[in-house]
């Protein structure tokens, strides 16, 4: 439905996804990769952050998702983060390693950069494989289920439906500024023009919700919008449910056992 | 500004999580349905104009224009931004999940912040006046918003602080550039449509 999400998860082939986790209850898909999320974080030891990735890599199999592009994706991170990343090593006291240009390299704050980037990849690529995997509108039923406030879901689904409306629209602006002969550089033109292009898309969008508004009235639209999707849990649910269970619990034993030695 | 998972300690995670969810829960408040079409396209428009790159100098930003969107939603930023958050977490692989709450709030509160201090006056005011107000709105928002991440990195511990002042100083640039951004903006909204400020934020006040 949405191209510019969808874009995201290319390749995906149909609503479902295109691995066997498609066919898993969207709440229990939802559920588990945040309990994945909050079990990686909880723990601290390198080999068991080494062995969570394999359950995500497994989830990314699974859900049919094209592994290449996906796991770029997984390791891009905001460059903000890379440089606090690189920068750690040297800003831990701690036993040196290396020097480089006369800093010292600490081998606890090299941990503890390979932890954060170990932690963020494992969640960031179950939840791609779990939820990333689903219909943007599935994803707005299902956490209306999961008792998230119908507000924000329909909020939610709103920002969802017209994403690709106004990137179309962005595009088309964009193109009518290069036919003009436009071009981005480093300089006040610049800056000022593509203001005056995000002031006349916040003026379209304004206008465009008037009309959407005025046609739900006209339809009949009395402050409510029902949202039917039927989910069921079946025992294939349940099932996944339970193995995801066993393989976080085996995780949390794991990480127990080492902080114990 | 996205921090990933396992990057802050548990305390700031969970106080992240916290006021992200009462600055969301406060933003639905102001949100009755008639409102949410207009909350919607707006909060569609913010997440596109997140994909826009401009240039600066060899290299490109990309925006976030979080001051643009609490002059323009007030509270109403608050579960704007939380929405397009959680997309780009689950289809884009930005940010992180358990992290949510504080992304949400280093972008959030800052867009109310800025709607407090200058959202009465670009709504009241002239096209000229009003830009500049919202010149300086859209500069502040990045200012707080990095001054939060750098604050969340700073309570997770001493070892980000060099870390956190370089990052404060590299985004300088890039508060000029959305400052500058925001006030062509509004200067354009408030000729076509002044009513823009004020349609959603206005239920806020």
């Amino acid at each position: 439905m949405s191209a510019t999400l969808s874009g995201a998860a290319a390749g995906r082939s149909d609503a479902c996804g295109g691995g066997w986790l498609g066919r898993v209850d969207p709440r229990v898909r939802i559920v588990a990769a945040t309990a994945f999320a909050v079990v990686v974080v909880a723990c601290d030891a390198l080999p068991v952050l080494a062995l969570a990735l394999l359950p995500a890599l497994a989830l990314l199999a699974a859900s049919g998702l094209p592994p290449g592009p996906t796991l770029r994706r997984m390791a891009a991170m905001d460059s903000f983060i890379l440089f606090i990343l690189v920068l750690l090593p040297f800003t831990v006291p701690g036993e040196p390693i290396f020097t480089i240009w006369g800093f010292q390299a600490s081998h606890e704050g090299l941990a503890q950069a390979v932890r954060i980037a170990l932690t963020a990849n494992a969640a960031i690529l179950a939840l791609m494989a779990l939820v990333g995997t689903m219909e943007p509108v599935t994803l707005g039923h299902a956490l209306h289920r999961l008792r998230v406030p119908a507000t924000l879901v329909h909020l939610l689904m709103f920002t969802v439906r017209y994403i690709d409306v106004l990137r179309e629209e962005y595009l088309r602006l964009r193109q009518a500024m290069k036919a003009r002969g436009f071009r981005p550089a480093t300089d006040r033109h610049t800056y000022r023009s593509i203001g005056f292009l995000l002031g006349m898309m916040l003026v379209r969008a304004m206008e465009r919700s008037e009309r959407i508004l005025g046609a739900m009235k006209c339809r009949g639209f009395t402050g409510q919008i029902p949202l039917v999707a039927e989910m069921r849990v079946g025992a294939a649910d349940i099932a996944f449910a339970t193995g995801f269970a066993a393989v976080l619990a085996g995780l949390l034993a794991a990480e127990l056992a080492l902080a114990a030695v | 500004m996205h921090i990933v998972d396992g990057a802050l300690s548990n305390p700031v995670v969970i106080a992240g999580a916290v006021l992200g969810a009462a600055g969301v829960a406060r933003g639905l408040r102001d949100l009755p349905m008639e409102k949410i079409p207009a909350a919607g396209v707006l909060s569609a428009t913010f997440f596109v104009a997140s994909l826009v790159h401009v240039p600066i100098g060899p290299s490109s930003v990309h925006l976030i224009m979080n001051g643009l969107a609490g002059l323009v939603l007030g509270w109403a930023a608050f579960p704007a931004l939380f929405v397009g958050l959680l997309l780009q977490a689950v289809f884009f692989g930005f940010g992180g999940i358990t992290v949510l709450g504080v992304n949400t709030f280093n972008i959030a509160a800052p867009a109310v912040i800025v709607w407090w201090l200058c959202g009465r006056q670009v709504q009241r005011c002239s096209p000229r006046t009003a830009a500049i107000w919202a010149g300086i709105g859209g500069a502040l928002a990045i200012a707080l918003t990095t001054l939060f991440v750098a604050l969340a990195l700073r309570l997770t511990g001493e070892a980000f602080l060099p870390a956190a002042k370089l990052v404060f100083l590299a985004h300088i640039p890039i508060m000029v550039i959305e400052g500058l951004l925001s006030a062509a903006a509004v200067y354009l909204a408030k000729q076509v449509k002044p009513e823009l400020f004020g349609n959603v934020a206005e239920a806020a006040s």
